[in-house]
């Protein structure tokens, strides 16, 4: 058989095809369903912690932080409960991350505040000292992408069934109302924060990447 | 084997590829040293602003070296093997010619759209997987032309039975076309929403599922790019080489069909002890031992092609190049079914051992494969003798130097940073705090650049070797039939 495969190309790519796609019949489809149920209490996020988690990707956060906490001892002793799979039904994309250069970010909003984090991206020696993370000087100057967060929050309510704007989860709007709702979640943010520059951009009605970062990182617990 | 010397093979587009290979090589091998440099001396992050740091960088390095450098080196060896095992040569076709060709420049331009972007912080942040929707329809598009390019080769091919290396660049083809594909499914967001930036989407899939796809692509990337057209390669160049015929027909058949059937299951082990189903988490362990099997069914098949022919490790460095790959691959693929295993992974994962793994596959066995490989082209492709045989011996020292620090210190970094994440003192209290667990690597992470960096210097001696082959050294009259011939 082996020796007329190799004198018929075609079926021999055939046969190469269904060998290698198998596996992944079988491995992903099965749970698909099961796996995209959310748990109880888990909610989508707003369009600034949305605008926040792009933010984290475009400057790939994930390259170092883990956001994954596997069942061990030690892990729920130093990041909190371990996850479930349900906690992430509304991470598109998810970010596991594979390597924990720093710490595990998953439940980071329990034990981290505003103003740490302020301090900690201008100057992440100035709250621990020995750290090997970069300052993210430039947070504080971009102004973070709000109009694309509302775009991909509007696209996956319309394509996913994303529960935005059903009872007791996050309001979505027309983008007017959400870039109102997404000001008005900054605002005490901003208040918490000393950098001149980001309260002064605030009262222009601009965002700094730096406050939505904090936001979605604040509302990961 | 008498009328290959009569057929006129056309390595035009080898050539290009072969430059793209070394040019890439070099881009990828460099921001990797500064990215590795980085982790011991964080100041190394300001050099470009918002565009040097190491989140920026990471994803630049592992696609320029992915796609760009081993990408380029398997379609330079493609171009020039296919038309020899196939016994027919391009310029018989003008439209293969024609494919050829653009797939050269379509592919140049992908690379530099992929580079800018990536700069920018344009990122889907999926490993390997990094690049925006637009960017995914035009790989897509390079890689149907390849894929023609086989298909029509072999379409209009001489010798009626593929090679061993022709299966495999086949299963390339395919195998990662059916990852990237469905891996990279993703919704625009601009044409649903109408607003936002328009080349901006978001996945298919959510959370689990979406870690369970990026994962079975992830770690099957790694197959079809890093191992199974380095196998083609190998499984070509080491007989052409040496001149011995392939130890084992059958041997071959096993290992290729194993490989296609196991690799595929075993991305599980990139989630164990996470949220996906414990059912797949098994599979993927248990397969990941079985992979043992294939993967050194052909790393000995190779060791076994240059039985009673050992002597040419000392007289031929390119024999030695890929003997040692060959054992690289050997290593590589033992280390990785022992860090599958589940105790293994709860102390391994997450650590600086994974990079660790990556590393002595990619610079010990990909790498030493692929510059084996141009190097045999070379006087075949230029009609010109090897420059420097002394320049390649040093070549090969330094750069084994180079990984042996780089495994041995992230071997160290990986379990010394594991043990203690886990350590507790006698109240069964965590023993250290996080930044104590970094604090501790900085040696390990010093000798890592260093090994890296060694590594690069080797590169650049290759890189001068290939293009003094390329441009000054003493041309020759005939095709060699096996030893590439070279300068002392």
């Amino acid at each position: 058989m082996f020796h007329w495969l190799e004198k018929n190309p075609f079926f021999f790519a055939v046969g190469v095809f269904v060998v290698i796609a198998y596996a992944g019949v079988v491995t992903v489809l099965p749970d698909f369903m099961n796996s995209a149920r959310p748990v109880v209490g888990t909610k989508p996020y707003t369009v600034l912690q949305l605008a926040g988690r792009h933010v984290y990707i475009k400057d790939s956060c994930n390259a170092c932080h883990s956001q994954l906490i596997r069942p061990f001892k030690s892990e729920t002793d130093r990041y909190g409960m371990y996850s479930l799979s349900g906690e992430y039904a509304y991470d598109r994309p998810f970010l596991w991350g594979s390597k924990r250069t720093g710490p595990d970010l998953m439940r980071v909003g329990n034990y981290r505040t505003t103003d740490w984090h302020e301090h900690h991206m201008l100057d992440p020696l100035s709250v621990v000292p020995g750290s090997i993370m970069p300052s993210y000087k430039h947070m504080f100057s971009n102004v973070a992408d709000v109009e694309t967060a509302y775009a991909e929050a509007l696209t996956v309510k319309k394509v996913f069934n994303v529960p935005y704007d059903e009872k007791g989860m996050p309001k979505l709007g027309t983008y007017d109302e959400a870039t109102k709702m997404a000001l008005a979640e900054a605002k005490p943010i901003v208040d918490d924060m000393k950098n001149p520059e980001v309260k002064e951009a605030f009262a222009r009605g601009e965002i700094k990447e730096i406050v939505a970062i904090i936001a979605y990182l604040n509302s990961l617990k | 084997m008498q009328s290959s010397n009569m057929i006129n093979y056309d390595y035009s587009v080898a050539k290009c590829f072969a430059i793209a290979t070394i040019v890439f090589g070099i881009v990828g091998m460099a921001i990797g040293v500064l990215i590795a440099f980085q982790m011991a001396y964080p100041e190394l992050n300001y050099l470009a602003g918002e565009y040097s740091t190491f989140g920026r960088l990471r994803p630049l390095h592992t696609d320029a070296v992915i796609f760009g450098f081993i990408l380029s080196g398997v379609w330079s060896t493609w171009y020039y093997i296919g038309q020899r095992v196939l016994k027919v040569s391009m310029a018989e076709s003008p439209f293969l010619m024609f494919m050829g060709k653009l797939h050269f420049w379509l592919y140049i331009v992908g690379v530099a759209v992929v580079v800018v972007t990536l700069f920018m912080g344009i990122t889907t942040s999926k490993e390997y997987a990094e690049f925006e929707w637009p960017i995914d329809i035009v790989i897509v598009l390079i890689w149907v032309i390849w894929g023609m390019g086989i298909f029509g080769l072999i379409g209009i091919r001489r010798e009626k039975t593929l090679y061993i290396s022709i299966w495999y660049f086949i299963a390339t083809f395919l195998g990662v076309a059916m990852l990237y594909l469905f891996n990279n499914m993703a919704v625009p967001t601009y044409f649903v929403a109408g607003l936002g930036k328009w080349y901006h989407s978001v996945s298919m899939y959510a959370g689990t599922n979406d870690a369970m796809v990026q994962w079975w692509y992830g770690h099957n990337a790694v197959a079809f790019v890093f191992t199974v057209p380095i196998i083609a390669m190998v499984y070509y160049f080491l007989p052409k080489e040496s001149g011995q015929p392939v130890f084992s027909y059958k041997l071959s058949l096993l290992s290729f069909w194993g490989l296609m059937f196991v690799y595929l299951w075993a991305g599980g082990h990139h989630l164990l002890y996470s949220t996906v189903p414990d059912w797949v988490q098994t599979m993927g362990s248990i397969f990941s031992v079985v992979l043992i099997l294939p993967s050194w069914g052909s790393a000995i098949n190779m060791l076994l092609t240059m039985k009673g022919e050992w002597g040419q490790l000392k007289s031929n460095p390119l024999i030695k190049f890929m003997i040692l790959a060959s054992t690289f691959y050997m290593f590589s693929t033992i280390e990785g079914p022992i860090q599958a295993i589940k105790s293994v992974n709860a102390l391994a994962h997450f650590t600086d051992w994974i990079p660790g793994h990556v590393h002595d596959g990619t610079l010990g066995w990909v790498g030493f494969m692929i510059i084996a490989s141009l190097l045999h082209m070379a006087p075949r492709m230029f009609k010109r003798e090897i420059y420097s045989k002394k320049l390649l011996e040093a070549q090969f020292w330094i750069q084994t130097t180079g990984i042996v620090l780089y495994f041995s210190s992230m071997w160290i970094a990986g379990i010394t940073q594991g043990m203690m994440w886990r350590a507790a003192d006698q109240y069964g209290n965590l023993a250290y705090s996080f930044i104590d667990t970094v604090n501790v690597l900085h040696p390990y992470y010093t000798i890592r650049g260093v090994g890296g960096l060694l590594y690069l210097v080797g590169f650049f001696m290759f890189s001068y070797n290939f293009y003094k082959t390329m441009t000054a050294s003493k041309a020759i009259e005939e095709e060699p039939q096996s030893a590439s011939p070279m300068a002392a």
